[in-house]
């Protein structure tokens, strides 16, 4: 049956062996009154059958409409040696690499993960990956309490809905979490966090923001980190990475901790993961760090060989005061995203990035073409919101025309008003001119506003 | 538009002459530099040349980042390497060369469930429907993952013999923190909010303690019965008004099942707290022991150990949350629900107020859900059954034949897994079970777990899985017990050990105290520490 290597004759030569006549022996130590008698499951079934029922369960997905929708995970082409490396079962079918003697390449290629997000993010050390980019914020706001001593975190609101929800779990209502307003053209208001920070009473451990932010609207983040820094707080950027390859990095605008979402490199959207959560900060929280690390030495013949390095953090040395209790990370999606920035290169990265940005330019355009104006008006990389009136209804009406027009905000901020008509849309280098055109063409129809 | 020419990338600043490591020496000093020449494969960067280029997405016109003021703009790109599509391949199929698979040979690393993974979960997971779906794709766009996944919860829910499955976590100990978050959450609700303590026995994973603290939990750890089991005197003894959960690994980190398990759960509930149950060991019981039908109130399963799904180098996997009627209330959000039409469905936000909210974006790691679906459909419940049956048929044979020439600290049986111990070993020869490990991978294998769990003199921790034909549980116990002679009649082998692999025994002190993270030298700015 399936993937079990024995004949019943091999059995019996088990049983024969340990002197029993029944593999039931080997479950007497099971109190009778708790021992179960099988499972009520649907009956195996041959590969044939199961390929049929997976491939007939994927048809009834729709994923053939044209889509704008973004808001964190954001489709981009990927190519075709990623998969070709991933699927190698070296690497799929290993084990974390605690046997370095036989590890090298998994450790290897972690290095250079770790070094390639190190260029990107512009802080020095990058763990070897977390579950995803929510967790990895929630992880990121934990740091700044360990670091500080401290135990209140400010949050724009303009971060992803998902990551803040993660991030009040983790924190549990054992520590402080305070969200910041924003003002009008989407960026997080700087008064407001002026004002927070100046609560001595209750002082501040870090101060989060994304970049770009949950509206596409690009913050002031070298304002947030100098004012978080004033009051001796740490600063976090929620990043998007292939953002990185042409914005500002956190290290480059002093951020302390940088945490994201690292999906958009190489790793198909399969609603919801398994994706990549990236944690990068500076040389003097690297012991704050939580997750594995590989760092480069050598081996007793002198040559240049990977390990598994400040373990001292993990949960399996430290138990109860470990930084976390991270075990299990996403090492093939962070080979996933080593594969494709490779591939890629900084010429090829830019260019995904300025894809999305041109085209999105485009998209700005052609909506405006049709009376439909940007809210957020603060700048922008590929990601904007528009006001379309009824959007929830607009959006339904849409997926009948074949258009995926985005992420109604009002779906994750029903109780604000000014988002209530608001689409949240998205480019990338996957959007042609003829998607923008439909898009604007059917809005223009469902939402009449002379141009 | 920019202020700043838009290079197109050829201002690219060039990384990185790796160069020239430091020896530090015993006392601290700094002994010859060595070159490093001597690598395996070279570093991305060391094959970079400038210039080099694969061709994936069409150029954007110049002015593509229009309206962003230059402070926002990086002020160098990034120095990341430059290569051919032939040298990307070459590089990592080299690399992975230097890897040992369960595609590749026998793994018998205890606690990891080390089985063969099916490629016809890979085939799946990649089909354009199941992979291209985003996750906030309206519902009706996504009824057959979602069809998927409701039928996933009720299956694990079957296996765990619990009410309800949060399919969330993205690994066992994300599951675990969930789960501690949800004992919380139902002790709060009931007014309950003194329990401030969660109790783990000493052979317990690392990961336990740590989710307990993560949860803000105080960890008391109870020793384990000469037995292997929970010391039923010190749990009582532990037990209390302040006590939230206690935290089982059933079958235990000693491969052996919690004999006491009805009096351990008697007297969890007489003081009011809640049973977790690690199920990282699942393999062992499945059909056999319902943990939920035996009154546990939590559970997590580790998809990348029962289930099957591969474990990537470290990662991805998913840990499930199976609980009780009395803890639906708390699961993280949403769930998957059927609709009376039979359509499917995500919870609303605030359908279920006394969620403990996410713990994670999105509905979870779909394409190893998917993974773990298939092979549950491939099996069905007999073949569950069967695979644990055979499991534990596995372990206890090849425990008997290690028990040739290596010390057994518990009796049997054991279910999927055993330890051995070196302790006698290393007393007889010097020779210590990290030497051990090292020989077995100049016989071929991957080595058990060692030094886990921490209650075992010179452990070996060994799970052979139901994957693995006779002969080459045979061929294994061969080794060991080539191995114990070994240690007898040249002891100085197994300290030089490993002697075949590609790479021997690396220097880790110098590792930690002088960490290489990255290539050197980064190029921008070092970042600045705040105070």
């Amino acid at each position: 049956m399936a993937y079990q290597a024995h004949t019943d004759a091999d059995r019996q030569r088990m049983l024969d062996a340990l002197g029993i006549t029944s593999v039931d022996t080997l479950f007497a130590d099971i109190p009778e009154s708790v021992r179960a008698t099988g499972l009520d499951l649907p009956d195996p079934e041959p590969e044939l059958l199961v390929q049929r029922r997976m491939t007939e369960l994927a048809a009834r997905n729709r994923v053939d409409l044209v889509s704008f929708l973004g808001a964190g995970v954001y489709q981009h082409h990927i190519p075709a040696v990623v998969d070709a490396i991933l699927s190698r079962g070296e690497f799929m079918t290993a084990y974390t690499p605690y046997q370095p003697e036989i590890s090298q390449g998994t450790l290897q290629t972690i290095h250079e993960y770790q070094s390639m997000l190190a260029e990107l993010t512009g802080l020095p050390v990058v763990s070897a990956s977390h579950y995803d980019g929510a967790a990895a914020t929630a992880e990121a706001a934990l740091m700044t309490i360990r670091a500080t001593g401290r135990n209140r975190v400010l949050a724009s609101r303009a971060i992803h809905r998902h990551y803040l929800d993660t991030t009040r779990t983790y924190l549990g209502g054992r520590f402080e979490l305070d969200l910041l307003p924003t003002s009008p053209d989407g960026t997080t208001d700087l008064a407001a966090l002026e004002r927070a920070l100046a609560e001595t009473d209750r002082p501040v451990a870090g101060v989060l923001v994304g970049q770009p932010n949950v509206f596409g609207v690009l913050e002031p983040v070298g304002d947030v980190v100098r004012l978080a820094h004033a009051a001796g707080a740490l600063a976090v950027s929620v990043v998007e990475p292939v953002s990185l390859a042409v914005l500002a990095t956190p290290g480059e605008v002093g951020a302390d901790i940088a945490a994201g979402e690292g999906q958009p490199l190489g790793i198909p959207a399969q609603y919801g993961g398994p994706y990549l959560g990236i944690l990068a900060t500076t040389e003097t929280l690297t012991r704050q760090l939580p997750g594995r690390l590989v760092g480069r030495t050598l081996d007793v013949d002198g040559r240049r060989a990977y390990v598994m390095t400040l373990r001292a953090r993990e949960q399996d040395i430290r138990r109860d005061r470990a930084a976390s209790n991270i075990c299990t990370n996403q090492a093939l999606c962070a080979l996933a995203a080593t594969v494709y920035l490779a591939t890629l290169g900084p010429h090829g990265l830019r260019d995904v990035a300025r894809g999305g940005a041109a085209a999105a330019r485009r998209l700005e355009r052609a909506l405006a073409d049709v009376g439909i104006e940007r809210i957020h008006t603060g700048a922008y990389l590929n990601e904007l919101t528009v006001r379309v009136p009824d959007a929830r209804a607009v959006h339904m009406r849409l997926l009948g025309e074949g258009i995926l027009a985005g992420l109604p905000l009002a779906d994750w901020y029903p109780d604000d008003p000014d988002l209530a008509d608001a689409l949240l849309l998205c480019a990338t280098e996957l959007t042609t001119d003829g998607d923008i055109d439909r898009l604007a063409g059917a809005l223009a129809r469902h939402h009449p506003v002379a141009a | 538009m920019s202020a700043r020419p838009d290079t197109g990338g050829d201002a690219v600043a060039r990384p990185i002459d790796i160069g020239l490591i430091d020896r530090v020496t015993d006392d601290g000093s700094l002994g010859p530099r060595r070159a490093v020449g001597a690598s395996l494969q070279p570093t991305l960067a060391e094959l970079s040349v400038p210039g080099r280029r694969t061709d994936q997405v069409p150029h954007p016109p110049a002015d593509a980042l229009a309206g962003i003021p230059d402070d926002l703009l990086r002020s160098s790109a990034p120095a990341l390497p430059e290569l051919s599509e032939p040298q990307v391949m070459r590089h990592f199929t080299n690399l992975s060369h230097l890897n040992h698979s369960i595609d590749g040979g026998f793994y018998p690393l205890g606690s990891c469930t080390m089985k063969h993974n099916p490629r016809v979960n890979e085939t799946a997971a990649r089909l354009p429907g199941f992979a291209r779906l985003h996750p906030l794709a309206p519902d009706t766009l996504a009824q057959g993952t979602l069809e998927l996944l409701w039928e996933l919860q009720g299956m694990l829910s079957e296996v765990a013999g619990m009410a309800a499955t949060t399919l969330q976590p993205a690994a066992g100990a994300h599951g675990e923190l969930t789960g501690i978050l949800v004992i919380r959450a139902y002790h709060r609700a009931r007014g309950d909010v003194d329990r401030d303590e969660v109790i783990v026995p000493d052979s317990s994973h690392g990961t336990n303690p740590a989710t307990a603290s993560m949860a803000g939990f105080r960890t008391v750890t109870i020793p384990s019965a000469p037995d292997g089991g929970v010391d039923l005197e010190a749990l009582r003894g532990a037990l209390g008004p302040r006590t939230a959960a206690v935290m089982i690994t059933n079958p235990s980190t000693l491969g052996l099942f919690e004999r006491r398990i009805v009096e351990v759960l008697e007297a969890t509930h007489a003081a009011g707290a809640l049973a977790y149950m690690d199920g990282a060991n699942m393999n062992a019981i499945m059909g056999r022991f319902r943990p939920g039908a035996a009154s546990f109130d939590v559970m997590h399963l580790n998809l990348h150990k029962t289930f099957s799904t591969p474990h990537g180098g470290g990662g991805p996997g998913a840990g499930p949350v199976a609980v009780a009627a009395h803890l639906v209330p708390f699961l993280p959000a949403p769930l998957v629900v059927r609709e009376t039409d039979g359509t499917f469905r995500l919870e609303r936000d605030g359908e279920r107020p006394g969620s403990i909210g996410r713990v994670r974006a999105y509905q979870g790691s779909v394409g190893v859900l998917v993974r773990a679906y298939a092979y549950i459909r491939t099996h069905g419940g007999p073949g569950l059954c069967r695979v644990t049956d055979d499991a534990v048929l596995a372990a206890n044979y090849l425990r008997q034949r290690v028990g040739e020439a290596w010390d057994l600290p518990y009796a049997g049986p054991c279910k999927h897994e055993f330890v051995a111990s070196g302790a006698r070993l290393r007393r007889e020869t010097g020779v210590r079970t990290l030497d051990v490990a090292k020989r077995l991978i100049d016989h071929g294998y991957h080595p058990p777990t060692v030094y886990f769990p921490l209650i075992v003199e010179e452990c070996l921790l060994i799970e052979p899985t139901e994957t693995e034909t006779l002969a080459d549980l045979d061929a294994f116990a061969e080794a060991l017990l080539a191995v114990a002679r070994e240690a007898h009649e040249q002891p100085e082998l197994l300290h030089e050990a490993p002697l075949t692999t590609p790479v021997r025994r690396l220097d880790e002190a110098t590792a930690a105290r002088r960490p290489e993270l990255r290539w050197r030298p980064m190029t921008g700015a070092e970042t600045p520490c705040p105070q």
